[in-house]
C-alpha cells in the first residue's frame, strides 16, 4: 500500500504548505466584513463568511497553520517527556520505577479535559492570541506524556534486561554508557511511533477544547474553533461548505494514521 | 364467545379513543432541567418558577402585557399611606386542588412561612424591609391585613410571586390554587400537570378555566433538540428562542414565531475598579476614569452588535432599566452613539496618545486589556470578538478570554483577578428595587467594585442616597423621579457599559389560540388559563 502512504503524505504536505503560505493566499483571518455576515461563497470569499463576516477560506488556512504545526510541536514535547520519564523509570527500576509509575498512573487517572480546562482557567488572562495558542499546545504537550511514558517504561525494562544489555554489562559497560549506546538507540522507533500517535490526538484535543470555547483565543482560528460552526447543525444542509473544517480534520487524522501504520512496520 | 370478544374489543377501542382524546387536549413544552423544588416559597431556578406559575394561586397577578396588577384570589387590596400595611379582600367559595377550602388563614400561614428566617425564602427577601416581625391580622375569613416593620416600596406587585399555600391540607405544597396541579413527575424525563378541578376562574360564558386539560413538561437540556421537536410538532411552544432559530423558523412558517420586542434582559460589560485587585496601578487608573469608560463605550458599535450578533432581534442598550419596562424606563436617555472620534477626544483628555495605530497612556503603557466571558454563550463570544475589532480601531488591544462559569464567577467575586467582564442579566422583575443589591456600593453584587465600606466616588455616594430614598418612598411618581436620576448617573458614569437589550423571541404552534406573547416572563404562557387549541385541531385529533 505504498501508493496510499504516498497519497497521504502528499496530502499532508499540500495541507501544511497551504497553511504555511496562508498569508500569501488570503487577505487575513480577523477582519470582519460586517456588511457580509454569513455570506454564501463568492469570488471574494470562496467559502463564504462566518457569522461575523470573516472570510472562511482564510480562517481555514490559518487554522490549518495553527493546528497542523503546533500539534506536532506538542507531540514532540510530550514524546520527549515520555522518553525521559519512562526511560529513567525503566532503566533505574526499583523504587524509582515504582514512584515514577505511580505518578504516571495518577496522570492517567486524571480527567484530561477537566484538567485542561482548570489549568487553562488558571493561566494569565491578558495574553495575546498567539501566546494563548502556544500556552494551549504547551499544556497539551506537558499533560499528554503519561500514556506514552508507560509504553516507553515497559520497552526500556525489556531492553535493559535483554541479552545484549547483559552482554554489555558483562563487558564492563557502565550505567550511562549502557543507556546512551545500547538502550536509547533501540527506543527510537517506539518514541517515533508515540510521536505520530500523539499528533492526531492533540489535534483532536485542541478541537475538543475549541468546541468548549476554551482553546485558541479569538480572533485566531484553529480547526477546533472552526468546528464550533457545526454546533448549529440545522444550517448544515443549507450551507454544506461549513463542513470543510471537519472534512479536513478527518482527512488529516486519517492520513496520519496511514503514515503511522507504515512507520510502525520496522519496529 | 365471539360476542364477548367483540364487546371486549369495543371497550378497548373506546378506552384507547378516550385516552387519545385526553392527550389531544394536552399542551407540551420543554423545561431545561428538573425543578429544584415544588415549594413555591423556595423557588430559585427557571423550572421551579414555571411550575410555580402554572400551579400557584396568587392574590394578584401582574398582567404581562399591561404590566399592571390585576385581581386574582384577592378581589381588592389597599396599601396604607405609610406603606407598611396592605389589606386584602379575598374571594370566597374557593378550594385548593385537594378540596380543602381557602380562607384568610391560608394567606396568614403563607406569610408566616414566607417570612420565617429559618426557611431562607428568596421570595420572602423582597418583603424584608426592616428589623422586626411581620404581623398578619385576619379580621374575617375573607379579609386580612399584613403589616411590615418598615415601608415596602412597590408592595402590592410583590405578591405576584407569592403562591398561597394551604394551612390545613395534608398534601402541603402539592395542594394548589392555580390552574394546574402536579400529577406526575418522572425525574429527568417529564412533569405532568393536570387541570385543577377546583380552579376558580371562569370565562365570560361561565365555562371553567383553563381550557387545556393537561400540560406535559419534558425535560430537555439541548436547545437544538427542543427546536427539532417543535418543528416535528411534538411540542407546542418554546418560550425563549435564539435569533438563529427564530430566523430559520420565520423563513419556514412566519406565523409560528413571535418577536414581542425588546425584553427586560440586558447584556453589558464592566471594568474591574476594585482597589485591592491584583492589577497594575496604571490599569486601575484607566478603569476608574469616567472618560476612559465613556470612550470605550462610544467606540463600540452597538448597532452592529444588534445586527450581526443578534440578527436584528435586539436593541442597543441604554441603562439599567430596559425600554421594555414601560413605567420605570427613563425615556430621556438614548443609547450611546458609535463615535470613535469623540472616544479619541475623551481619551486625549486623559492623556492617552495614538502612535502608529496603538494607544498609549501618559505613562507610555500600551492600552491592552482582556475581556472575560463565559464559554458556551455564542452571543457573548460574538459580541466580545466584535468589541475587539471596534476597539482595535482606536488603538486598544483587547484579548478575549472564555472561561467556564465557575472560574469566571470566582474571578469576579472572589479573587478580582480580571480586567473587564462581559455578562448578561436575565431580568424578571419590573420594580427597580430588585436591582438595589447591584447599585448599593456596600453590596457584594456591586460588580465593578463590591462591598465598599464607604462609597469611593461621589457618584456612587449619590446613587446610594437615591436608591435608599427611593426604596423608602411610597409615591410611585417620586420613586420614578429618583430612579430616573439613578439611570441618568449610570448613563453618564457607565460603571456598566450596557450593550444590548435582547428581544423576547418565542415560537408557538399554530394549533394554539389566544396567544399574546409578552416581553416579561413567562412570555408565551402567561395567560395559560386562556390558551386553547383551535377547534379544528381539537376535532381533527
Amino acid at each position: 500500500m505504498i501508493w496510499a502512504r504516498n497519497l497521504a503524505l502528499s496530502f499532508l504536505v499540500v495541507t501544511a504548505v497551504a497553511g504555511l503560505f496562508a498569508g500569501s493566499l488570503t487577505s487575513g483571518y480577523a477582519h470582519q466584513f460586517r456588511d457580509l455576515p454569513s455570506a454564501s461563497p463568492s469570488r471574494q470569499h470562496p467559502l463564504g463568511t462566518d457569522d461575523l463576516g470573516r472570510d472562511r477560506w482564510a480562517r481555514i488556512l490559518y487554522g490549518t497553520r495553527v493546528s497542523l504545526f503546533l500539534a506536532p510541536a506538542a507531540a514532540l514535547l510530550s514524546s520527549l517527556f515520555a522518553g525521559l520519564i519512562g526511560g529513567i523509570a525503566g532503566f533505574a527500576g526499583g523504587w524509582t520505577a515504582r514512584v515514577v509509575i505511580a505518578i504516571v498512573d495518577l496522570f492517567l487517572s486524571l480527567p484530561w479535559l477537566l484538567l485542561l480546562i482548570t489549568v487553562r482557567a488558571l493561566m494569565p488572562l491578558n495574553v495575546s492570541p498567539v501566546t494563548s495558542v502556544l500556552i494551549t499546545f504547551v499544556l497539551l504537550g506537558c499533560l499528554g506524556w503519561a500514556a506514552a511514558a508507560r509504553v516507553v517504561y515497559a520497552d526500556t525494562r525489556s531492553l535493559s534486561q535483554s541479552d545484549f544489555a547483559l552482554l554489555a554489562r558483562a563487558s564492563g559497560a557502565g550505567g550511562f554508557r549502557l543507556l546512551w549506546r545500547h538502550v536509547l538507540p533501540n527506543l527510537r522507533p517506539i518514541l517515533f511511533a508515540q510521536f505520530w500517535i500523539s499528533v492526531p490526538v492533540f489535534i483532536l484535543t485542541e478541537a475538543n477544547l475549541g468546541i468548549l470555547g476554551l482553546g485558541v483565543a479569538e480572533p485566531l482560528p484553529s480547526w477546533g474553533s472552526l468546528l464550533r460552526e457545526l454546533e448549529s447543525y440545522s444550517s448544515l444542509t443549507a450551507e454544506p461548505w461549513r463542513l470543510l473544517p471537519l472534512v479536513l480534520l478527518i482527512a488529516v487524522v486519517s492520513c496520519f494514521q496511514i503514515v503511522l501504520h507504515k512507520e510502525e512496520l520496522p519496529v | 364467545m365471539k360476542k364477548t370478544l367483540l364487546v371486549r374489543l369495543t371497550c378497548i377501542l373506546f378506552l384507547a379513543t378516550l385516552a387519545r382524546a385526553q392527550s389531544a387536549n394536552e399542551l407540551r413544552f420543554c423545561l431545561k432541567s428538573d425543578p429544584k423544588t415544588l415549594n413555591p416559597l423556595l423557588v430559585t431556578d427557571d423550572s421551579s418558577e414555571t411550575i410555580r406559575y402554572l400551579t400557584g394561586g396568587v392574590l394578584l397577578r401582574v398582567n404581562r402585557l399591561t404590566q399592571e396588577a390585576e385581581p386574582e384570589l384577592a378581589t381588592s387590596w389597599k396599601v396604607s399611606p405609610d406603606g407598611k400595611t396592605i389589606s386584602f379582600k379575598l374571594r370566597s367559595g374557593i378550594f385548593f386542588s385537594d378540596g380543602t377550602s381557602f380562607s384568610a388563614e391560608d394567606v396568614a400561614y403563607t406569610m408566616q412561612q414566607l417570612m420565617d428566617p429559618s426557611l431562607h425564602s428568596p421570595t420572602g427577601d423582597a418583603f424584608r424591609s426592616g428589623e422586626g416581625k411581620v404581623i398578619t391580622t385576619v379580621t374575617s375569613p375573607d379579609r386580612l391585613s399584613i403589616t411590615f416593620p418598615a415601608p415596602v416600596a412597590g408592595l402590592d406587585k410583590l405578591f405576584d410571586q407569592v403562591a398561597i399555600m394551604s394551612a390545613k391540607s395534608p398534601q402541603k405544597e402539592k395542594a394548589v390554587l392555580g390552574p394546574y396541579y402536579v400529577a406526575d413527575w418522572k425525574a429527568g424525563a417529564y412533569l405532568l400537570l393536570q387541570r385543577n378541578p377546583n380552579y376558580w376562574r371562569q370565562d365570560s360564558s361561565g365555562r371553567k378555566l383553563p381550557y387545556i386539560d393537561s400540560v406535559r413538561l419534558d425535560i430537555q437540556q439541548n436547545r437544538d433538540t427542543e427546536m427539532l421537536r417543535f418543528m416535528r410538532g411534538e411540542i407546542h411552544l418554546i418560550n425563549s428562542v435564539d435569533p438563529e432559530s427564530f430566523d430559520k423558523l420565520a423563513a419556514q412558517n412566519p406565523g409560528m414565531v413571535h418577536d414581542a420586542g425588546v425584553s427586560l434582559d440586558a447584556e453589558f460589560m464592566w471594568f474591574n475598579q476594585v482597589a485591592k485587585s491584583p492589577l497594575p496601578d496604571y490599569k486601575k487608573e484607566w478603569f476608574r476614569s469616567t472618560n476612559f469608560r465613556r470612550a470605550i463605550s462610544e467606540a463600540i458599535n452597538r448597532d452592529d452588535l444588534v445586527r450581526i450578533a443578534f440578527r436584528g432581534h435586539a436593541h442597543p442598550g441604554v441603562g439599567p432599566i430596559s425600554p421594555a419596562n414601560k413605567f420605570w424606563f427613563n425615556s430621556d436617555l438614548k443609547p450611546h452613539p458609535f463615535d470613535p472620534k469623540s472616544a479619541m477626544q475623551r481619551l486625549q483628555q486623559d492623556g492617552f496618545k495614538l502612535q502608529n495605530g496603538k494607544l498609549y497612556d501618559r505613562g507610555g503603557h500600551s492600552v491592552e486589556f482582556s475581556i472575560i466571558t463565559n464559554s458556551g454563550n455564542s452571543y457573548r463570544e460574538r459580541m466580545a470578538t466584535m468589541i475587539q475589532q471596534d476597539l482595535g480601531e482606536i488603538g486598544v488591544t483587547v484579548n478575549v478570554v472564555l472561561l467556564d462559569f465557575p472560574s469566571l464567577i470566582e474571578r469576579i467575586t472572589s479573587t478580582f483577578n480580571y480586567e473587564a467582564c462581559l455578562l448578561g442579566l436575565l431580568n424578571n422583575e419590573l420594580d427597580p428595587d430588585s436591582q438595589m443589591n447591584v447599585w448599593l456600593s456596600s453590596s457584594d453584587t456591586h460588580q465593578w467594585n463590591p462591598s465598599q465600606k464607604t462609597p469611593e466616588t461621589a457618584w456612587e455616594t449619590e446613587i446610594d442616597k437615591l436608591v435608599r430614598t427611593e426604596a423608602s418612598t411610597l409615591d410611585p411618581k417620586k420613586r420614578k423621579q429618583l430612579f430616573d436620576k439613578v439611570q441618568q448617573i449610570a448613563w453618564e458614569q457607565e460603571p456598566f457599559i450596557y450593550l444590548v437589550n435582547r428581544n423576547a423571541l418565542s415560537a408557538v404552534s399554530g394549533q394554539l389560540q389566544s396567544v399574546h406573547p409578552a416581553v416579561v416572563r413567562p412570555q408565551v404562557y402567561w395567560n395559560i388559563d386562556e390558551l386553547s387549541f383551535r377547534p379544528e385541531v381539537a376535532s381533527a385529533k
